[in-house]
């Protein structure tokens, strides 16, 4: 795997393998992520691209008999994210994430995205309130939604919703955001909308992105990698593994071939 | 280069028919060539107005496959080998066209020639060996495309060498006539005018034969050394 030296990793996945039990989900992946870049995973359904997103934020270790192998090193402290001693929780603050169907939770606007930073201790109001506006702004809805902070989260549309999603995940100041296909249940403007965040986003954090979507994930992304059957296959720069793909498998999948 | 089945027939048959309407593109344009030198040695008049008169069918051409080309980005977002495919083709209509538009040239002025009646056939043979390498140019390049040969397309480039050698044998040649009789410049102008026009169907075979290794290799090899391009055709 080619990575360029020029520009400065955020994360480095070393010899990765995952297990829901028996089954191995994840078989020894290396890869980089690059800081303030946009990545791409595409593959198949079933190839473990949303398995291999978890493994940023520790979701597998809500079950039991889930198994991790191997090292992801963050950077720039050089932490493995997935040594025993580390705090999911903290890495959780760390390395933000958001899910393909918006999940707001039931309450209003405000605590929707105040609510990381209460898990994290903040009590001072007025930092809570700069910070939720601050995110807000971030997701690119605060002027939509200013002038009812305080009503019920689910009376926003799905777009917003997922804005406010996104808002939520930027409370807590993460480092890498964690996208799990956030389009696949919206509208196009929606869609438009939340890639145009994206690219906004990469200015301040590091974005690991899951789609179903090819042409979005050529739109958004500055790296793509594809999976097949818990292997990465190829990884490289988004433009030259759409328009000219080292790997015939992946040629396979992006030109519709795949059978 | 992949050459397994789209999941989708229909995008299959959508390239298919853009292919094979390139190919018979390139047939009528290489036809148009061979009756413009035919007519340029012999004078028929028949010759010249097939040539000018398929001129409207090869813009048509042009104007639908490009259409095409719009009809299949917009339906089905190609990427990788087809991507290229798509971009390589749109490109080559051009470049047939522009071929077609020379060919027309050729014959319009040997059609001038032939009614002064000056400058018999002293060079006669000149153009139509000439015009025979462009026309085998485009034969191999039509040839590359549809095989998908980057080695042939490889080959055609270095022929367009050949040519431009052969035109500057031509010119020095023609000076050296209007020098010793003035007579025959308009005519050698109008030679030399025709020498350029099968100077320039190289010229079109050769980027023609680059969007083939395009195509095959996903490298653009337009303005690169020879020994550069012959490398990544090979490899």
């Amino acid at each position: 795997m080619q990575v360029q030296a020029q520009l400065a990793l955020k994360a480095e996945v070393r010899g990765l393998s995952f297990h829901y039990g028996e089954v191995r989900a994840l078989k020894d992946i290396n890869m980089a992520l690059h800081e303030k870049q946009v990545t791409a995973l595409i593959g198949p359904s079933g190839c473990g691209k949303s398995t291999f997103l978890r493994c940023f934020n520790r979701m597998h270790d809500l079950y039991p008999g889930n198994r991790y192998e191997g090292d992801i090193v963050f950077h720039p402290d050089g932490l493995n994210l997935l040594g025993k001693d580390v705090d999911p929780i903290e890495v959780r603050m760390r390395i933000s994430m958001v899910f393909q169907k918006p999940n707001p939770f039931p309450k209003s606007i405000f605590e929707n995205v105040a609510y990381g930073l209460r898990v994290r201790g903040e009590r001072n109001r007025r930092n809570v309130e700069e910070k939720v506006e601050q995110a807000l702004r971030g997701a690119a809805l605060w002027d939509e939604v200013k002038d009812r902070l305080h009503q019920l989260a689910f009376n926003l549309s799905g777009g917003q919703q997922q804005r406010m999603c996104i808002a939520r995940a930027l409370a807590t100041e993460p480092e890498i955001l964690l996208f799990d296909e956030p389009t696949s249940a919206l509208d196009p403007i929606a869609t438009a909308s939340i890639e145009e965040l994206i690219h906004e986003l990469k200015q301040k954090v590091t974005i690991l992105i899951v789609t179903h979507n090819m042409q979005q994930a050529a739109r958004v992304s500055d790296y793509t990698a594809y999976m097949y059957l818990g292997e990465l296959i190829e990884f490289g720069i988004t433009d030259d593994l759409f328009i000219k793909p080292k790997m015939k498998q992946t040629e396979d999948y992006i030109t519709g071939r795949f059978g | 280069m992949t050459t397994s089945e789209h999941l989708s027939k229909q995008f299959d048959a959508d390239l298919e028919s853009l292919r094979s309407h390139v190919l018979q593109m390139g047939g009528l344009v290489e036809s148009q060539i061979l009756a413009a030198i035919e007519g340029f040695a012999t004078g028929n008049r028949e010759l010249f107005e097939r040539v000018i008169n398929s001129e409207p069918r090869v813009n048509g051409y042009e104007v639908t496959i490009d259409g095409q080309c719009s009809h299949t980005i917009v339906k089905r977002q190609p990427a990788a080998s087809d991507l290229r495919m798509i971009m390589a083709i749109s490109k080559t209509v051009t470049d047939l066209e522009r071929i077609g538009d020379e060919a027309e040239k050729i014959a319009r002025m040997s059609m001038q020639i032939h009614e002064r009646d000056r400058l018999k056939a002293q060079r006669f043979g000149e153009i139509r060996h000439v015009g025979n390498i462009a026309v085998q140019m485009l034969r191999q390049a039509l040839d590359a495309f549809a095989r998908l040969d980057a080695a042939q397309a490889a080959q055609v480039v270095r022929e367009d060498a050949t040519l431009d050698d052969e035109f500057r044998s031509i010119l020095r040649q023609l000076i050296t006539f209007m020098m010793e009789d003035p007579r025959t410049i308009s005519s050698a102008l109008e030679i030399v005018w025709i020498a350029k026009a099968i100077e320039r169907i190289g010229d079109h075979a050769k980027n023609m034969a680059e969007n083939v290794i395009y195509i095959v290799k996903g490298t653009d090899v337009r303005h690169t050394r020879f020994e550069d391009l012959e490398r990544e055709a090979k490899s």
